[in-house]
């Protein structure tokens, strides 16, 4: 596990090969470490962490999306890295307002780890962060003609009626 | 009634011949040899182990493409999590990986641990060892039996659920249920084994122990079976590794990686186990690492118990665990615990962790995040089965269409798991 200080290491090395801004916070919480970043940096941060890095990180183990709402930015985005060799996590997770994250600005990261293929899929699915690059971003588990995404926290729970034969006829174009 | 000599059956005999047709029939025409073929296979097909739907693009009997369809069994667990207090959440992670419940249990609760900062009684943390062992047993029994099920060999299915219902007697013995036992709770386990449970478990281990040999004996000298298996399916581990696969399919091929040595929890560091690898990289590797498995979770199911600590088997944390019952008859402050943590449940500080588990099919991992409520804000799994399906496409393009269902049952995915 990184500690406090090796964090503020790899939270310098990012800072000087991708920019000063890049990394916004470090925070260490019961032992794990995660480095907060800008949307528009990620790509350069993973690859940097990934490829160029001293201590290289080889296994994208999560990707997966978050809602902080009410708190601004709300929506956020997690990766969680792993070096295989090192035995070692590191946690990078971008925060974005609504806005910034349906207009596509995140990119992605499929062409780093494959895996995130499915993964960023399944974000876009439930808290509607669009992937700048993704070949394929489409619906993964709800129907594709689905309105909303269901995991975001104003979306309420319940929030679709259950079709049965004596109350479909109340719900809204039931006959399509 | 006519005679069946009367019929044209002996002249339609005759019409068949045994020499080489050079003109083809008439009315069948001759397809072209690169002409692609898409078919849908599933949601409904017993050979995928669940409501999973693959494209498969053809060409000829040969697989050029699959694309797996998701979502047929989403029901939203971790949305409904969001509006359950943290001790009640467990019951609805257990049913993700219906098929490892102690893991997705011990992911989740392991998460609160942490943000919690709670310490947990070693024979709590044996206790749990005991149960996942053996239900990594269980899980890999299945598996055996519905994979060998998928290549023919029907009987197995029926010998392997025998010996899995002899591990649900178990859990039924120490957690009052058979499946989704919600045995392990926050701060520890929700009740001490039974007398007569670690007998039991050790007769169990004695009996697996001859019934794996047979086992062994009975499918790897079965000559379909090993020539399904042997060679088919590889995939590089550079490229497994970027698809983000773990567990038993990246230790088959030769990569010794599995959290329980690399990053012990749950005091796995105490027990002396091996980590079963393959060399080849095929579907036959992938088997013969899983039944290896098994025979290690039964080593470490019997030190868990030859070492079994005494002490508590949940934590004395009133503000996170019931008080034991016999408290609530003459303890006001019992009683007052109790009812808070029945109707309001524990608060738990601010702050998110991602616990990371090896459960049979790989990496499990738990995102929670607490906003100082009694409910979490987000509970999310990061389930092997999801992960690993993408894999599927490397394993079974350019091999027959019977080598895929040979795929996805050595692939092992739950579909519990991967639509959640």
């Amino acid at each position: 596990m990184i500690d406090p200080t090796g964090l503020e290491l790899v939270a310098r090395a990012v800072r000087g090969a991708v920019g000063e801004g890049s990394v916004r916070e470090t925070i260490h919480f019961r032992g794990q470490s995660t480095l907060d970043v800008r949307p528009d940096d990620v790509h350069e941060v993973i690859r940097f962490l990934h490829a160029d890095a001293d201590e290289p990180f080889d296994f994208l183990a999560s990707l997966h999306g978050c809602d902080y709402f009410p708190k601004e930015p709300r929506l956020a985005v997690h990766y969680q890295l792993l070096s295989s060799e090192r035995r070692e996590r590191l946690g990078v997770r971008t925060r974005m307002t609504l806005e910034v994250a349906e207009s596509g600005a995140l990119p992605t990261v499929t062409d780093l780890f494959p895996t995130a293929d499915f993964q960023e899929k399944e974000v876009f699915d439930f808290f509607g962060v669009r992937f700048a690059g993704h070949e394929d971003l489409r619906r993964l588990h709800m129907p594709e003609d689905y309105e909303g995404h269901p995991q975001r926290r104003d979306f309420p729970i319940g929030g679709e009626p259950v079709l049965y034969t004596y109350n479909e006829h109340e719900v809204p174009r039931w006959y399509e | 009634m006519s005679s069946p000599l009367s019929t044209p059956y002996r002249e339609r005999e005759e019409s068949v011949t045994l020499e080489r047709i050079e003109a083809p029939l008439a009315g069948t025409e001759v397809e072209p040899d690169a002409e692609l073929f898409t078919v849908n296979m599933g949601p409904h097909h017993p050979a995928t182990h669940g409501v999973l739907r693959l494209l498969c693009t053809l060409e000829g009997e040969v697989v050029r493409d699959v694309v797996p369809l998701i979502g047929y069994v989403h029901t939203g667990i971790e949305k409904s999590c969001e509006d359950q207090q943290y001790w009640k959440a467990i019951t609805f992670v257990e049913r993700m990986d219906y098929l490892a419940y102690y893991f997705n249990a011990y992911a989740f609760c392991g998460a609160v641990e942490r943000l919690l900062g709670e310490e947990v009684p070693p024979r709590a943390q044996y206790l749990r060892v005991i149960h996942m062992e053996l239900n990594r047993i269980a899980s890999h029994l299945f598996w055996l039996g519905t994979s060998a099920l998928d290549l023919g060999a029907i009987s197995m299915l029926w010998w392997s659920l025998r010996d899995r219902d002899m591990i649900l007697d178990l859990f039924e013995m120490s957690g009052g249920q058979r499946l989704h036992t919600r045995y392990f709770q926050v701060g520890g386990v929700i009740e001490d084994i039974p007398p007569g449970f670690e007998r039991k478990t050790r007769d169990f281990t004695a009996t697996m122990r001859t019934r794996i040999n047979q086992y062994e004996a009975l499918l790897d000298e079965n000559q379909i079976f090993v020539e399904r298996l042997r060679d088919v399916g590889i995939v590089s581990r550079e490229r497994l590794k970027g698809l983000g696969v773990s567990g038993p399919l990246i230790r088959a091929t030769g990569d010794p990686w599995d959290l329980r040595k690399a990053m012990p929890y749950c005091s796995y560091e105490h027990f002396d186990f091996r980590i079963p690898v393959g060399t080849v990289g095929d579907h036959y590797d992938r088997y013969r690492v899983r039944i290896a498995e098994m025979r290690e979770s039964m080593r470490i199911v019997e030190q868990a118990l030859d070492g079994l600590p005494e002490g508590p088997y949940v934590t004395n944390n009133r503000k996170v665990a019931l008080p034991p019952r016999h408290e609530l008859a003459t303890s006001m402050e019992a009683l007052i615990h109790h009812f808070k943590l029945v109707t309001e449940g524990f608060r738990v500080p601010p702050g998110e962790v991602y616990e990371a588990i090896e459960s049979p099919r790989g990496e499990l991992g738990c995102f929670v995040v607490a906003d100082g409520s009694s409910k979490p804000a987000r509970v999310h799994m990061r389930d092997p089965s999801f992960v690993n399906l993408q894999s599927l496409h490397d394993m079974a393009q350019g091999e027959l269409i019977a080598d895929l269902v040979a795929s996805i049952a050595m692939l092992d995915p739950i579909l519990g798991g991967i639509d959640r």
